[in-house]
């Protein structure tokens, strides 16, 4: 993975100053609340319900064991024992004290990470696909990318107070796994015509209060232009974009106002006066990617099947093989996935044992690194089939093998009302109770791939709109009631879900949610017809004919 | 009062005036419509001219008539309106204006390494105790990723 060079480690050595500084005149009251509460944003710190919360960036989703394991003594040290894992890719911490926030921040730069821009209205966290350079369908890593933008993103002099926060997500991949129609800037990596390998650009992608699927602003970018391109892109939309309204400030409506026709042609002709002077590299580009090399995988790894006859005698290591790990690009290895959806414990959690365990785990089995994934789980990516079974039973003690990736039961949430100060209802408790009607594996195994995601409001932290199922809490009176939406997909099918009909309460929830399954079940016309795949040939009737018919 | 320019305290030697104001003597800036507007009679006046700029202003209108012009004043009506840091970059990096960039208005202390490095080369911002802390931020970081102005 990438590794700091002098540069990258006195930047954040100096943001820490900085904002060790920035807090301590706070405190003295040299600082203005309004002006701290920008500058502490972007250092990744919230204040929510019950106490600060800190948001710690994972570039791309890539940690190594040093970092799992400072992950693990920050949440230990500062925090009550746990930390959790956000839909993108992040790392957050709910119970810091304010005053050892640039401590924490200066033990993360020791180990090559911070907090820099994850939140406040500037450029965010670049996030890609977690399946990134061992994915049987990828066209090229595009973690390199991924690092370069980091960069270039990162302390941007010109692009920090944007009309409103800003994210790219890119994938070297066909399947879609970094939901980039639904980022500000989604980055392909494709080949042309004559086989050379550029990138395609979406923009204007976002979800939220107004989901909007992103649009093709360039069918092929040679990969020497992508930083030119991002910053006429990005210089467009602060001089443009709109500051009256915070509800209309992304660039999707500053896309959707102008016409992407429009706004293409502003962002062409910015850029045809930038494009050739700031050039990326072929040798930047190889210099980068030298961080990513290859691990040294075992050329025999196949040859060991030992697993296939345990495969066959153990259902349950069956089970989870066939849920929890997938195929690798090299013969002989898998990823594995390390589920955090235990039904017990809430959706991303993570205690700082389990992060040291990992962090052994990954040592012994995956080269010394994990991943973490925008579902909220994370990976050990590089794992010999031989050692499957091993690590499976490691996992199993953990609490974090339990067999659910990509079911019902795999469900995204974000904090809700339990600790977030913009919530309107609670998400956490909702999770369990749907958790306790799904109690049995085998009707969850049969359900299939069905992607429920549940956000306690509007903001839409857990991306409701784009789930199968979408649950979105909404406040009618101070009472929580839920919105429901069917058919939505953040993959390459983009999709956003269509709402079932009025809010239902929230002792009603879990009983809403195993009805339209259960309509799903009966109305399939095979196993092999995916809920997504029903609710597109059926359409929402049938679901809300059942749901709403003792009303 | 002082401002910063060049990394040294000194005196201010500008006044801006209000459009309804009458020309005076001495070194003035406008808005950008009063230059619009009357930029004949401003160019007869003693003294040198400034414009100042506010986040909705194009400073593409003045890019043929920057040789006229010592000082572009961008004026921060809210720090969290970061238009004017593509307006100074824009000036410096497309229009090669070489004069005088300076903030002033409601802009940040902690803002100025940002302004800096996008071309601002004065600051005179809104309370003069935040002189000291503006010197010393301009030195928050000794390394930067992008290429910009400084």
């Amino acid at each position: 993975m990438y590794q700091y060079n002098e540069i990258d480690q006195t930047l954040v050595d100096e943001r820490v100053a900085q904002f060790r500084r920035q807090t301590e005149q706070f405190l003295k009251g040299e600082l203005s609340g309004d002006q701290f509460r920008a500058l502490r944003l972007r250092n990744g710190l919230y204040i929510q319900t019950h106490a600060p919360m800190l948001r710690v960036a994972v570039p791309y989703g890539l940690l190594s064991s040093r970092q799992l394991r400072k992950i693990a003594h920050i949440a230990r040290t500062y925090d009550k024992n746990y930390c959790h894992i956000t839909t993108r890719q992040n790392i957050q911490f709910n119970w810091p004290k304010l005053e050892d926030v640039p401590d924490i921040l200066a033990e993360l730069a020791t180990v090559q990470m911070h907090a820099i821009q994850t939140s406040g209205n500037c450029m965010r966290n670049t996030t890609s696909d977690h399946l990134a350079g061992v994915a049987v369908d990828e066209l090229e890593d595009p973690r390199p990318y991924c690092e370069i933008i980091r960069q270039w993103t990162t302390l941007h002099p010109e692009f920090d107070y944007l009309p409103r926060k800003f994210k790219i997500a890119v994938s070297g991949s066909t399947h879609d796994r970094a939901a980039t129609q639904f980022h500000d800037i989604g980055i392909h990596l494709v080949k042309n015509d004559v086989g050379e390998i550029g990138f395609k650009i979406l923009v204007g992608g976002g979800l939220g209060r107004t989901p909007i699927i992103g649009q093709v602003i360039k069918p092929y970018l040679e990969k020497k232009h992508l930083l030119s391109y991002l910053e006429a892109i990005l210089r467009i939309y602060n001089l443009f974009g709109r500051r009256d309204n915070k509800y209309k400030a992304r660039i999707k409506i500053l896309v959707k106002e102008t016409g992407l026709e429009a706004f293409s042609q502003m962002v062409e002709e910015e850029w045809a006066y930038i494009r050739d002077d700031l050039l990326l590299s072929a040798e930047r580009i190889e210099a980068i990617k030298n961080h990513f090399e290859v691990p040294a995988y075992q050329r025999d790894a196949s040859e060991d099947n030992s697993y296939s006859q345990l495969l066959t005698d153990n259902a349950e290591f069956a089970s989870w093989y066939k849920h929890n790990t997938v195929a690798h690009k090299v013969s002989g290895y898998r990823a594995v996935f390390i589920s955090l959806k235990a039904p017990d414990s809430p959706p991303g959690d993570i205690t700082d044992l389990q992060l040291d365990k990992l962090a052994d785990l990954a040592d012994q089995y995956s080269f010394g690194e994990i991943r973490s994934t925008h579902r909220q789980n994370l990976i050990l990516a590089d794992v010999k089939q031989g050692d499957l079974f091993a690590l499976w039973q490691r996992l199993i003690a953990l609490k974090v093998a339990t067999p659910n990736i990509g079911t019902v039961a795999d469900i995204i949430c974000c904090p809700g009302l339990d600790f977030c100060s913009l919530a309107n209802a609670g998400s956490i408790g909702i999770t369990k109770e749907i958790n306790e009607v799904l109690d049995d594996m085998d009707y969850i195994h049969d359900l299939g791939d069905i992607k429920i995601n549940i956000s306690g409001c509007m903001n839409g932290c857990a991306h409701q709109s784009v789930g199968h199922i979408g649950i979105l809490g909404v406040d009618k009176k101070g009472v929580e009631w839920y919105q429901l939406t069917l058919g939505g997909s953040s993959e390459n099918e983009a999709a956003i879900g269509e709402r079932l009909g009025p809010a239902v309460e929230k002792n009603e929830v879990s009983q809403v949610i195993a009805t339209i399954l259960d309509v799903y079940v009966k109305q399939r016309l095979d196993d092999e017809e995916s809920f997504l795949n029903m609710v597109q040939r059926v359409g929402i009737e049938p679901f809300k004919e059942r749901v709403y018919a003792n009303h | 009062m002082q401002i910063i320019k060049d990394k040294k305290l000194t005196e201010n030697t500008w006044q801006y005036l209000a459009d309804d104001a009458q020309l005076t003597s001495g070194n003035m800036s406008v808005s950008l419509t009063k230059w619009l507007q009357a930029e004949q009679q401003l160019l007869n006046c003693e003294g040198q001219l400034g414009v100042r700029i506010c986040p909705h202003d194009s400073v593409t209108l003045l890019a043929n008539q920057l040789d006229k012009i010592a000082l572009v004043e961008l004026d921060f009506p809210d720090f969290a309106d970061g238009r004017l840091f593509s307006s100074a970059w824009l000036l410096r990096s497309r229009y090669h204006y070489e004069g005088e960039i300076r903030a002033v208005g409601h802009f940040m202390p902690d803002q100025v390494f940002y302004l800096s490095r996008v071309g601002v080369n004065a600051f005179a911002p809104e309370k003069e105790e935040y002189l000291p802390f503006i010197l010393a931020n301009l030195n928050d970081f000794s390394v930067a990723y992008q290429n910009s102005i400084n």
